[in-house]
């Protein structure tokens, strides 16, 4: 089936479903590359959603652009600290508390600890670098011959980018995106979670090497001498610095990886818009936060709500979690005209809520932009027109919005 | 209708006139000022309309939020006078406002 037969069976499904059964957690939906029909029916009849049963527990859905901002920004009623997604921790030990999932103030003190790496004036510094492992990468793409996009470029790239930040052993940089695999394959199967726990008990031995060397040598400016060295960061706890690292490589990688990917997706489901890049590809920037709004590379964040609060005039509870859905809000008509339509020259395109709002926002955000914006300025100098041959396969995830794979081919 | 002049990083100045009632960060997207940007347009939840007083504005332009104290927090080379151009509305007291830009937004 193409994305258009998908889309129009799910809507069918989505309009057929009791709300009371509809739970948006079920990754299912996602892996099938369903879920976009479901939240354009919430936001229509349910924008605040109470799922009881919900496969990780209760919770709500927030799916409108304007809830997801009023929720977002108020971090006082809605917490980070109970976690940022539905699952929830087997065991109090088996938390690896990150910056992303605490308040303020120890969120404010370790997130400025790393913030510096992606702030103006080193991603000027680090430009060059990106181009012209962008432009090897392009080079060396086959012509006339099928590939996978995923591994031989979106991976590659971003892989290499985090092995820079991290300053990671370049000869083993492809533990990078596979830790981040292993720790956004979350779910109910025990098993399976402790094998995910083993191989993470590997990472942070390996980081704990490389916290070794950084911690007694001058301060540089990779992650891990920056987390080494500040007193916010300095001496956190195995399962803290775990944490952090998750949320460093899941961050830095797996966003940028699936926005690399849906781009070129989405140029090829849009024609007229690949048309209108060819012959202007000084809309590449603007095209870039496009791309982002339209895969929303994480699908939700979720906060638990520390007081009773009304949002879109249902009342929510003290202790109760809730997702905001990201990838809904960015497809809300009433915020966003044309929701569903990616168009590259989109006006105030900068407006999605992909990298969210408020003191959690994406600190990574610029980088990310500029990366994408490299690779696009890069193949549309060699190959204006790469076409995908056959439909991507999906991370099943309801969190992580991306693929696994997908097949395309550069016209000879 | 006030004028309002946004001088780079770099040191190029740009001169608006926008309606009253317009905030700074507006009146640098909608006339394509650069070095603004606006992302969350105008809810004070992003920072990336970052932008410094000039010190003779300071008491007309008034004192921060605590929301915008609170993005402020997270934004590059944030100063004393730094602030959120989302939240500064131009009136006719503030023509000729004259604001500086941060090397870049984030």
């Amino acid at each position: 089936m193409n994305a258009a037969a998908i889309l129009a069976a799910a809507r069918e499904e989505a309009y057929a479903t009791p709300l009371d059964t509809l739970d948006m957690s079920d990754p299912a939906r996602f892996a099938a590359g369903k879920q976009l029909p479901f939240f354009e029916r919430l936001r229509k009849e349910a924008p605040v959603h109470f799922q009881p049963n919900g496969l990780y527990g209760p919770f709500w859905s927030i799916t409108t652009y304007k809830d997801i901002m009023a929720t977002d920004t108020n971090h006082k009623v809605f917490s980070s600290s109970h976690g940022i997604t539905l699952v929830e921790p087997r065991s109090e030990e088996l938390k690896a508390p990150m910056f992303i999932a605490m308040d303020p103030p120890k969120h404010d003190d370790q997130r400025k600890a790393v913030s510096g790496i992606v702030a103006p004036g080193n991603l000027a510094n680090m430009e060059e670098l990106i181009r012209s492992r962008t432009i090897k990468v392009v080079e060396a793409l086959p012509v006339g011959e099928t590939f996978d996009w995923v591994q031989r470029v979106s991976v590659n790239l971003t892989t290499q980018m985090l092995a820079t930040l991290f300053d990671f052993p370049f000869e083993d940089r492809n533990l990078l995106p596979h830790w981040s695999d292993v720790a956004t394959t979350v779910g109910l199967d025990e098993a399976a979670m402790d094998a995910r726990e083993a191989e993470l008990q590997k990472m942070l031995k390996y980081f704990i090497g490389l916290w070794n060397q950084r911690v007694n040598a001058p301060p540089k400016t990779d992650l891990i001498s920056m987390l080494a060295h500040n007193p916010a960061t300095r001496h956190m706890p195995p399962r803290e610095y775990m944490g952090n690292l998750i949320l460093l490589i899941v961050g830095g990688n797996d966003t940028t990886r699936n926005s690399m990917t849906g781009g070129l997706k989405f140029l090829n489901e849009f024609p007229g818009e690949y048309d209108k890049l060819r012959a202007n590809p000084a809309l590449i920037p603007n095209m870039v936060s496009e791309i982002i709004r339209y895969q929303t590379p994480l699908a939700y964040m979720r906060r638990t709500a520390i007081q009773d609060f009304e949002v879109g005039g249902k009342t929510i509870k003290a202790g109760e979690k809730l997702a905001m859905w990201y990838v809904s809000g960015n497809r809300d008509e009433t915020a966003i005209p044309d929701a569903d339509r990616f168009i590259i020259d989109r006006k105030n395109v900068r407006n999605h809520l992909s990298f969210g709002f408020g003191i959690h926002r994406c600190v990574g955000n610029r980088l990310a932009e500029l990366q994408l914006k490299i690779l696009w300025e890069e193949l549309m100098k060699r190959h204006p027109r790469i076409d995908v041959v056959e439909q991507p396969t999906r991370v099943p995830s309801s969190f992580v919005n991306g693929y696994l794979s997908m097949k395309v081919k550069i016209p000879a | 209708m006030p004028k309002v002049t946004f001088i780079s990083h770099a040191g190029k100045a740009h001169t608006v006139d926008v309606p009253v009632g317009t905030t700074v960060m507006r009146a640098a997207v909608d006339n394509g000022v650069p070095g603004i940007d606006g992302d969350c347009g105008g809810q004070c939840a992003c920072a990336t309309c970052h932008i410094f007083i000039e010190p003779e504005w300071q008491a007309k332009t008034g004192k921060r939020t605590e929301a915008e104290s609170d993005m402020l927090e997270f934004a590059d080379g944030t100063l004393p006078n730094s602030r959120l151009g989302c939240q500064i509305e131009l009136t006719a007291a503030l023509d000729g406002l004259t604001v500086r830009m941060p090397e870049g937004q984030h």
